[in-house]
This record gives structure tokens, sequence and C-alpha cells, in this order.
């Protein structure tokens, strides 16, 4: 039995961790850094950090982050946004990423994801899609925090991320995301559903039942969660309990 | 009466001359500043070097890498520091392999053809098998948490890196291929993958290796660390 990974999951705006509802709205919450360790220290399996405007200005501007959250979080660390190189991908992993999640550029250039699945193996390229409901049963990829569409549909864009060479699938719901409502378990099933490669639920964890939910119901292999942790709601280590206590297969976690 | 003297408490951080030095090698392949971090978090005094003297002066060893094994074997090779590693290994000095480095510590990987390894564990590196012996497709690379146990012949860690790993503790592993060591008692912790034993921890004399990331396990891995700084 595999064990579920729980990501906290950290949205950056220029210095500060922010977050929004739908994506956008954002609102500041603290120095990233800060909220970064004391997830690491509560027992996070991984982070991720996503410059959420790097797109916009065409550039990520979360190596600086990244160097300083190297110092003293010993787990691994995906990094995204603006990511739209071979080269940004060499920079971010040297200042101590361990991942890249790609969103735009990917849709942009599908190439991308095969160079990078390449150059540094399938386990460092992480897709990242933002889903919006459509229809019945049907989700569209969107860019940009939600605002861009692609016209592509998110299951069939899946399967070609993989096909292209992505290791991992980061999953966003556009709709939930921010509104503490749970996981859109359609969606997560729809795509577990049609590839092999881990699957991480992100976008509207409210409570612990919701993660057992997106494991249980939806086929997901990790959980991404913000807001419950940034607004201290609960931390890793309730969560992690309660995920296991109703069946959920988490690994145990020891303390520094 | 007279009170004994109470010793000055030490500082938090031992004097420089009394840390323990830990040379990571540098060959050009992926990530050292992190296991660096980490060793210096446990309280060595660390220097990512590819200078052979610094190497050999070390009191600890770390060989690190990220990637494909003949890549590997020819990064060492073109930096002349295969010699340099089979050196270390002669003289006694804890040496341990992290990931690919492990790897490369056997005689011979099966990734893209025979490739020939460092030889100071026997056996070979092998891909991980395509399916679990119930015939279910095993998810290639492995990548996540995964559990370490005691291997089949049933030595305890006792006196080993893992003395303070209790059975169990999780560490994060990221690979495709895996070492099989030939002789059993030189492996000291496996995982297990849909079914399949993994070489988790190997060890030969003064020669360790590490398929996972302890830089990256948390706390779990920092005390891996700390016992390859305290242990002779």
């Amino acid at each position: 039995m595999r064990n579920t990974r729980l990501i906290a999951r950290l949205d950056v705006k220029g210095p500060n961790l922010i977050k929004g509802v739908h994506l956008e709205g954002l609102r500041v919450i603290g120095l990233p850094n800060e909220y970064a360790h004391s997830y690491y220290l509560q027992g996070a399996d991984e982070l991720i950090y996503i410059d959420c405007v790097a797109s916009l200005y065409g550039r990520n501007n979360l190596d600086d982050i990244v160097l300083k959250a190297a110092q003293d979080v010993f787990i691994p660390m995906t990094v995204g946004g603006g990511v739209r190189s071979i080269e940004d991908v060499t920079h971010l992993l040297r200042c101590g990423a361990d991942k890249v999640a790609v969103n735009t550029a990917a849709v942009r250039n599908p190439q991308l994801i095969s160079d990078i699945s390449r150059r540094f193996g399938s386990q460092c390229m992480v897709l990242s899609i933002e889903a919006k409901r459509v229809g019945l049963g049907r989700w569209e990829a969107f860019t940009d925090n939600g605002r861009e569409e692609t016209g592509l549909d998110v299951i069939d864009w899946v399967k070609r991320g993989v096909d292209l060479g992505a290791g991992e699938i980061l999953l966003t719901s556009v709709d939930q995301e921010g509104t503490r409502k749970g996981f859109d378990l359609d969606l997560i099933k729809a795509v577990t559903n049609e590839v092999s490669v881990p699957v991480i639920a992100s976008g509207g964890m409210g409570t612990t039942k919701h993660l057992v939910d997106a494991v249980h119901l939806g086929g997901a292999d990790a959980v991404a969660m913000a807001d419950i942790l940034h607004f201290r709601r609960s931390t890793i280590g309730e969560i992690r309990q309660g995920a296991c206590a109703a069946g959920v297969h988490a690994r145990r976690v020891r303390h520094d | 009466m007279k009170f004994a003297r109470v010793p000055v408490q030490p500082a938090s951080m031992p004097e420089e001359s009394d840390m323990i030095k830990v040379s990571v090698i540098d060959y050009g392949m992926g990530n050292m500043r992190s296991v660096s971090r980490a060793l210096e978090h446990c309280g060595a005094k660390v220097e990512i070097t590819s200078e052979p003297s610094a190497i050999l002066g070390a009191d600890r060893v770390v060989l690190p890498g990220v990637g494909a094994f003949v890549a590997g074997m020819s990064a060492l090779k073109h930096r002349e520091l295969d010699e340099v590693v089979r050196k270390v290994a002669g003289a006694g000095t804890p040496l341990l392999g992290i990931c690919l480095g492990m790897q490369m510590l056997m005689e011979e990987s099966e990734e893209f053809g025979l490739t020939l390894g460092l030889g100071l564990i026997q056996g070979r590196v092998v891909e991980i098998p395509a399916s679990t012996p119930a015939g279910q497709l095993l998810k290639r690379p492995h990548i996540g948490w995964n559990e370490l146990l005691l291997p089949s012949h049933g030595k305890t860690w006792e006196g080993s890196l893992l003395e303070d790993t209790p059975v169990g503790d999780a560490m994060y592993f990221v690979h495709s291929f895996m070492a099989d060591p030939t002789l059993p008692e030189d492996r000291l912790a496996d995982c297990l993958y849909g079914g399949i034993p993994i070489a988790a921890t190997i060890k030969h004399d003064n020669v360790m290796g590490c398929q996972f990331h302890p830089e990256k396990s948390g706390a779990s891995g920092l005390e891996i660390l700390r016992a390859f700084l305290r242990r002779p």
C-alpha cells in the first residue's frame, strides 16, 4: 500500500504568501518561509511553491525563497509558476527544488514536457492543471490563475501530458479552490481513472474528511492543502492523525 | 563544604576544529546543496569538492547523485574521481553513497546496457521489475515515502547507520533501478515496493549506501546522517 502524501501548498506573490478564492482575490498571509518551516516541523511530506503571478511577468521569482527554504527544510520541494525552459528548471533545481510544476508554458509548447522529462527524469516534471467545470463530467484547462482559457479538455490534456513524459499531475480545481467545501471528486476520479502517474488533488480542502474522500473516493495519491493550514484551522499532525484513523495509509512521522 | 566545580556548558556550536569534516563529492551530477545543508544541520563541517586531496583528507565522504548510471560513472571517471573514491574506501574512511551514488558503489549496472561501477560492494544494479509477483503493473520510478524493514537475514541495525532508526520508519525514495547485492549480509535494510524487496540501505565494512534521500526524509533522514557522522 502506498503512503498518501500530505503536501503543504504555498502560493506566493512577490515576497508574500497569499491565498485567494477560486485562485483570485488574493489575500496576503505572511512570509512564505516562516510558514514553510512550520509545515516542515509539523511533518509535511512535501512542499509545493507556486509563483502565482509569474506567468504575467514571464519569470519565476521563487529562486531566492527556495534557496532560503532549502537551508532548513529537509523534505522534497516542488516549484512552479513561470517555468518556461530547461534553463529555468536547471536554475530552480540548483536552488534546492526537487521537481518543477509547469502549466502555461506546457500548454503553449507541449514539447517542453518531453524536454524536461528527458533531461531531468519524469519524476521531476509535474504537469500543473487548473481545471474548471464546463459541463457534466467535462472540465477545461485554464492558465493564469484560472483566467485564461486554453480550449483543452482536461482529460485529453492529462493523457497527452503523461504520454509526453509528465511524471505527476498537480490537479487544481478552480471551482473548489479557496472554498473549504471539499475537492471536486468527479474531476479527481476522472483523471486518476485515465493515468497511471501520481495525481495530487488540490483545491477545496476544508476538513480532514475532504482528504479522506479525495483518497478513498477520488483515488488521489497525494493531497495539497493551503487554506486549512495558513489560517491555522488545523495542523498537518492533526490532519495526518485524522486521516490515518479513517483508514488512509500515511507515513508515521518522527520529529527532530 | 566545597562545591565541585560545575563545568562550563559547551556552546551549542562545537569548536570548528572539533567538527567532523565531510567531503561531498562534486562531479557535476545533481543537487549537492541539499545534502551538504542537511549534514551541516547535523553539526558537520562540509565541503563540496572535486579536489582529491580534500576528499582523501576528510573524516567522512559522501557520494551523492541523481540521474543515469552511465552518465554518473563517466562524470566520475572524467574527473578521475573513481580512483579517489576507491582510495577512500580502501583507507577505511566512512563512505556514504546516496541514490545514484549508492548504485555506483556496486560492480555493474544494467541501465542502458552493462556499465561497470566502482565495485566496492559485490552485486549488480537492476531495473525495478515492471510488475508485482501477482502480475500487477508497478509504477516506475518508485517515488514517495516507504518504510525501512529488516531484510530476511534478520540482522538488527545495532551499531550501524540505522542504529537510531525504528523499524518501519519511512524515507523518501525516487528511483527506477535498484541495487542487488550478492552477499545477503550486505543488505542492511529493505523496503517493499509492490511486494518486491528493494535494497534500501547497504553496507560492507566502511562502505555504505542509501537508495533513499536522507537529506529529503525529514527528521528520520537527519537521524541517519547523524549516525553516519557519529559512527567510527
